[in-house]
């Protein structure tokens, strides 16, 4: 290691400690934070002295999740640097690379937007590529503007890195035509379609031609099996499947992966068939670094949550379901997953920081409508509590089955207060909501902070 | 009393959660006895100008924008002999912006829009995004405030003489310089306040449902029963202090 950088990084983890030991928590981005300001190019250095290389993942959806889901398929052989906690920005991924420092591997989820500039410091031998969904528009702009932007990223990066692709979803299946070393990943079972498109489907339209889609089968969101009737645009053979696809509610699921290194049964302690879509991308992905499917099979079947995104916390002999939303895409199918077994009280909590998106219109493109039938009790709470209790009125809620807690310390009270010892209470909160949620529930010591999560 | 709305191009101009600003119409109106026919006008579909009695344009990404303009400015003679028997109209974000005579792109280009607002559309280099909170002063003498989200790059250009739909408090407005919002044209109202637009101003809602009634029964706009609205004032509250501490900042 160079003098200079030897000793930015020795000083950035110094600030990392100091703020998790002065109790401002967390502390997962500030030595990167300071790092990424010092020297940008540290991230280039860093990233290039990992024996084994750098994978990237993306995506509006499941990043996250996928990125923790193939950590664990990896991390049983390799020493991983790896932005666990979710901070996905190019100071992040320095922070992760400051910590990592004996890694062999880097493994780092990145937001969408820091996608271009995150390919051209740490040159990834493969980037798993999962969706794009319209999200919190006031901070990523259209989706189209994302897309264009990855468009151009891709065109610049080298031939032997490893493109792996959601095919399912036109526009990022497009993004794998032509180049050398791709795996295109999907689904492939048309029981698990849903009857029509829903009302916030995305890229319905030709990538090609901009003729509507017909679709064999739609998954989640406008991921399925399109064909373009006009100019036969369509989606592409799959080298990743997953079919035979068995969804056990709240729980788990299995589902049978069709790799060309043959098939594999897997089992997953996680509900919804958003999350096969994540554990298909982090097989797909692993198996294009060098796992093999026996490596996939059992790294999945460890696997249980991905920080905040789908957790079941005890609490006082109830237990609390944290299942996070973020944009209509996720919450539909959060919606879907609960469908099966609407919980009597529903706790949705809406905040609008810049992490939750300020705008907070999205909640509207949700079709909440299947939990308003058949919840016995809504509970809205967060900083928009109001906003998202006016949208559960107007989506027919009667007024006797909501209630408009905005504390969010309250409604947990609230809900937990109305569960059944024994069961569990189900919330559904943004990003922040779920931090704070979480935070609540480290207080009282039933939950450690994510930051002693971290075992280097 | 029947109610009909006429929804322009929902299939591909949906994109702030235009389907909130419908489901408030239906509600509050069936709260008041009346009910709410919602139709469907797409690309090529005639649009018969005594057809309905409320018009909602929604927004949409530029892709979905550039798809159905031509089609928006095809349909003019209908949308200027809907305005002039009186029929309610909303449109928000893109659909107010097609609703003028169009749109100058970065490229020059100009996307000619339908004609019925009197003004024109150019591509800015920033977005202007945030919460906004408007002075509305749609009758003489009664003032109304409205809180909404704004995300847009064009910047709309009121002509001289041409009534925006309320002064900016807070937030960027039409074009982050002149103070207007929106633009007001009888019983025609554009703006670039989503969120959606009308839940959380239900008296703008109730508004536009008066006028509606006005044109179905051919007469003057109906007075509706007061609603208790508790939540919306509420849900109001938060957003106008969301304006007032960040909107209209870069």
């Amino acid at each position: 290691m160079g003098a200079r950088l030897a000793l930015e990084t020795t000083a950035a983890r110094t600030i990392g400690a100091l703020s998790r030991a002065v109790g401002r928590g967390g502390g997962t981005t500030l030595p990167g934070k300071v790092l990424w300001k010092i020297d940008p190019s540290a991230v280039d250095e860093l990233a290039a002295r990992l024996p084994e290389g750098v994978a990237l993942v993306s995506g509006t959806n499941g990043k996250t999740t996928s990125t923790a889901m193939a950590a664990e398929i990896l991390g049983d052989g390799k020493r991983l640097a790896w932005n666990r906690a979710g901070a996905n920005l190019l100071s992040g991924i320095a922070s992760a690379l400051v910590a990592g420092r004996r890694a062999e591997f880097g493994l780092f989820e990145v937001d969408e937007g820091a996608l271009p500039e995150a390919l051209a410091r740490t040159r990834p031998r493969a980037v798993a590529l999962g969706n794009l969904f319209r999200d919190q528009l006031d901070r990523y702009g259209e989706l189209e503007i994302v897309a264009e932007r990855w468009r151009a990223a891709v065109t610049e990066l080298p031939d032997v890195t490893t493109l792996v692709v959601n095919a399912d979803d036109p526009i990022v299946g497009e993004l794998a035509a032509g180049r050398q070393h791709t795996a295109r990943f999907g689904l492939d079972d048309p029981r698990q379609s849903r009857p029509t498109l829903q009302h916030a489907a995305d890229s319905k339209y030709c990538v090609r031609c901009g003729t509507p889609y017909e679709y064999a089968a739609v998954y989640v969101g406008h991921l399925g099996d399109y064909r373009c009737p006009q100019c036969d645009h369509h989606r592409p053979e799959l080298d990743v499947a997953a079919t035979d696809i068995e969804l056990r509610g709240l729980h788990a699921s299995r589902f049978r992966l069709v790799a060309p290194q043959g098939t594999a049964e897997i089992e997953l302690s996680l509900p919804g068939l958003y999350n096969v879509y994540n554990a298909t991308a982090a097989a797909a992905l692993s198996l294009a670094v060098g796992a093999s499917l026996a490596d996939v099979r059992s790294g999945l079947a460890r696997f249980n949550a991905a920080f905040g995104r789908f957790e079941r916390i005890p609490a006082g002999g109830k237990s609390v379901v944290l299942l996070l939303i973020k944009n209509p895409a996720g919450a539909n199918e959060v919606v879907r997953t609960l469908e099966i077994g609407v919980p009597p009280v529903l706790v949705i909590a809406l905040n609008d920081a810049i992490a939750d998106g300020q705008d907070v219109s999205w909640i509207w493109d949700v079709d909440f409508e299947p939990l308003l039938e058949h919840a016995a009790l809504v509970i809205a709470t967060g900083e928009r509590a109001a906003e998202l209790g006016l949208r559960m009125t107007y989506g027919g809620l009667p007024s006797e089955r909501l209630e408009v807690v905005p504390s969010l310390e309250a409604a947990l009270d609230r809900g937990l207060g109305l569960v059944e010892a024994g069961t569990e209470l189900v919330i559904l909160p943004t990003y922040t909501a779920m931090l704070a949620l979480r935070g609540v529930l480290a207080e009282r010591g039933v939950v450690r902070p994510y930051w002693e999560e971290q075992v280097a | 009393m029947r109610i009909r709305v006429g929804h322009l191009y929902p299939e591909y101009l949906n994109i702030y959660a235009d389907r909130g600003n419908i489901a408030v119409l239906t509600r509050r109106a069936a709260l008041r006895g009346h009910q709410l026919d919602v139709h469907a006008v797409g690309i090529g579909e005639a649009l018969d100008p005594a057809a309905h009695d409320l018009l909602y344009v929604g927004g949409g990404q530029d892709r979905e924008q550039g798809l159905v303009a031509p089609d928006l400015a095809a349909k003019s003679d209908a949308l200027h002999a809907a305005h002039a028997r009186g029929v309610a109209m909303l449109a928000v974000c893109g659909g107010y912006q097609l609703l003028g005579r169009g749109y100058r792109a970065r490229d020059g280009s100009f996307l000619p829009g339908a004609g019925l607002f009197a003004h024109e559309t150019v591509a800015g280099e920033v977005r202007m995004i945030g919460d906004v909170l408007l002075e509305c002063e749609l009758e003489p003498g009664r003032t109304h405030e409205v809180a909404g989200f704004e995300n847009h790059a064009g910047r709309t250009l009121l002509d001289p003489g041409a009534e925006p739909l309320g002064r900016v408090l807070h937030g960027f407005g039409n074009d982050g310089a002149s103070g207007a919002e929106g633009c007001r044209l009888g019983r025609a109202l554009g703006t670039y306040l989503h969120g959606p637009l009308l839940p959380r101003n239900p008296w703008l809602a109730d508004w536009l449902l008066s006028h509606a009634l006005g044109h179905a029964t051919g007469g003057e706009p109906a007075e509706l029963a007061p609603l208790e609205d508790e939540l919306e004032r509420a849900a109001f509250r938060v957003a106008a202090e969301r304006a007032r501490r960040r909107g209209g900042r870069r």
